[in-house]
């Protein structure tokens, strides 16, 4: 892949994949997030050909329907029962789902 | 050739879900003879071709007696009575495990059906087990899936293609009558290419997506995969039209393509994009192409060259708004209320909890498309890289409308080259780049579809190539009567071989 000179990616730095991996919630040790620096630079090196896209005066499509929000009829209609919503929870405490403590000693 | 799914002539070798629906009705062999049969397939060839991660075989075989007995009994048959369908493990069913092939999912038991399994079923369909994936549909090989590669039936030291691996395979293998995939970016169109088989993906909108596990929301599309476009148009006709539980279904009723796909189209115009026909793609798949324009030639149609420029964008494009999506939707698996579930260590906070749940539990591609996608949706990024991707996606879609101006469906290759072996693609972004023809299909939420249109030799094996025909949102009709001119007018070609397994 020939190097973009302008791509946004020159920088990648390991803090930043690092960064990126906390607010991905995703725990990775020092050697992946090496691993990922590299292949999410190849990745956004070769996005970079977007930029070359002439886009004045393009509105964004972020939809294949660009039709209005569909409204449901205003019917009370049964949802998942409780068993139905606990049966794939990792821990259950009697009709709760169970969570570790939340706040540390002190908070 | 020994199971059911082989030995009756006529339409195709081998039958298809339509004339085995008809022997049914007609009382020329039962559902239960013809589950029995897949299934003793199924047990023979699955432990090497890994299709299924799961096989209902005593709900199979109950359903379809009770279709025997309605049948005994003078009663109508649905459309689908008896015919045993796969599904893939990212559609949810009551029966059996949602896995996505992921760890996440390794246990989850949906409480409710998926409205496209729900129109099977009503239609008499049965569903005969769960396809094995890449994990949450992340892939173009089959590879990357928890309970292990998924093989191509027609040589087994290559990949089936992907995402919809075990849905191609199972097809292809005889393993069941038809099958339904999702394609994001061409997971259902690709795998049929390498399998042998037809593959469509649906116009975005036409099947609900309730039920169906969300990747990219504003790409994902279920739909059939079968052993004729008959098969893939009676499929569409049963799970398509508007539910309420999807607000993104179009308010159009179900198509009845059953009906009209053997009515060839008078003065059909095929586009061929000057783009498609990369010197980048095996030589086969261009000779394969061109064959398919030749057959057209011959009924009839008239060849038009139009230009799609921005072919190569939109791998860039799709892996912009494609991990975007991701990372949005995959943020619903934090160990909490139902998935993988990390173990912590005393003092370990609740970010650790959600961190080490999805570090177990999703697989390499899953996480670094997470990653992507959360850092293109960052501050400071975002409008360079999504909203710069949504305008692009804009621009291919009128770059679509302004070819269809032209003609009335696309003609082209459906991947650059014939089944790979494993490994061939480790690298992601090689993997990636095998989607060019597939993604912008995805991107301006048109319909495409992949059939078979010839072979590739390689040590021996014939691999099966497939072509793609695209034509514009909400006309399946078109496409799916061109794609039946094609598949007759190829029969003599596509019928040469079949798979050795």
């Amino acid at each position: 892949m020939p190097d973009n000179p302008h791509s946004k990616t020159a920088a990648l730095t390991t803090a930043q994949v690092t960064h990126v991996a906390k607010l991905a919630r995703l725990e990775v040790s020092p050697g992946r997030i090496e691993e990922y620096r590299t292949q999410l630079a190849a990745v956004l090196g070769h996005i970079a050909q977007l930029d070359a896209v002439d886009l004045a005066g393009v509105e964004p499509m972020a939809h294949p329907f660009e039709s209005h929000n569909r409204l449901a009829a205003d019917i009370p209609v049964e949802g998942l029962s409780i068993e139905a919503v606990l049966m794939n929870a990792p821990a259950v405490e009697g009709r709760f789902l169970a969570v570790p403590k939340v706040l540390a000693e002190g908070d | 050739m020994t199971s059911p799914a082989h030995n009756t002539s006529g339409h195709n070798t081998p039958s298809d879900m339509t004339a085995l629906r008809d022997a049914v009705a007609a009382g020329t062999t039962t559902a239960e003879s013809i589950c029995a049969g897949m299934l003793a397939v199924t047990a023979e060839r699955n432990t090497e071709i890994n299709a299924f991660h799961e096989v209902f075989a005593e709900h199979a075989l109950e359903a379809a007696r009770r279709v025997d007995s309605d049948a005994r009994a003078g009663r109508p048959l649905p459309p689908l009575a008896g015919m045993p369908i796969a599904i893939k493990d990212n559609v949810a069913t009551t029966l059996g495990r949602t896995t996505c092939s992921s760890r996440m999912l390794e246990n989850y038991r949906s409480p409710f059906d998926a409205t496209a399994v729900e129109r099977l079923a009503h239609a008499g369909a049965v569903v005969m087990g769960k396809t094995n994936m890449d994990e949450f549909a992340m892939g173009s090989s089959g590879e990357h899936c928890k309970w292990g590669p998924v093989r191509n039936p027609w040589d087994k030291t290559r990949v089936p293609g992907g995402s919809s691996a075990g849905s191609a395979a199972a097809v292809a293998g005889g393993m069941c009558a038809a099958a339904i995939g999702s394609d994001t970016g061409g997971s259902i169109r690709q795998p049929a290419s390498f399998c042998g088989i037809v593959g469509l993906k649906p116009t975005y909108g036409r099947i609900s997506r309730w039920g169906l596990v969300a990747f990219g929301s504003s790409l994902d599309q279920i739909g059939p995969m079968t052993r004729s476009v008959r098969d893939a148009a009676l499929m569409l006709d049963v799970m398509s039209g508007i539910d309420e539980r999807d607000s993104t279904t179009a308010d159009r009723p179900p198509t009845e393509l059953a009906k009209t796909v053997e009515r060839p189209i008078e003065g059909l115009r095929v586009g061929i994009p000057r783009q498609y026909m990369s010197d980048a793609n095996d030589s086969e798949v261009n000779a394969a192409v061109n064959a398919a324009a030749d057959a057209y030639r011959a009924l009839g149609a008239t060849i038009v060259p139009v230009e799609l420029p921005l072919t190569d964008v939109g791998i860039s494009t799709y892996y912009v708004i494609a991990p975007a999506e991701a990372s949005s939707n995959l943020a619903r698996y934090d160990g909490i209320r139902y998935g993988h579930r990390a173990q912590l260590q005393p003092g370990e906070d609740l970010f650790t909890l959600y961190a080490r749940s999805r570090s177990e539990g999703f697989g390499p591609e899953v996480q670094r498309r997470i990653m992507l996608g959360t850092y293109m949706l960052s501050s400071g990024y975002y409008d360079a890289y999504y909203k710069r991707a949504l305008q692009v996606r804009r621009r291919i879609k009128q770059e679509f409308d302004q070819a269809f101006s032209a003609c009335d469906v696309l003609l082209g290759p459906t991947a650059p080259t014939p089944a790979f072996g494993f490994g061939a693609n480790s690298d992601p972004l090689a993997m990636y780049l095998c989607d060019v023809y597939t993604v912008n299909t995805n991107i301006a939420g048109i319909c495409g579809v992949s059939i078979p249109a010839g072979f590739a030799e390689r040590n021996g094996k014939h691999l099966p190539i497939g072509v793609q025909l695209q034509a514009n949102a909400f006309e399946e009709d078109r496409l799916l009567r061109a794609a039946r001119m094609l598949e007759r007018a190829l029969t003599a070609t596509t019928s040469a071989h079949a798979p050795r397994v």
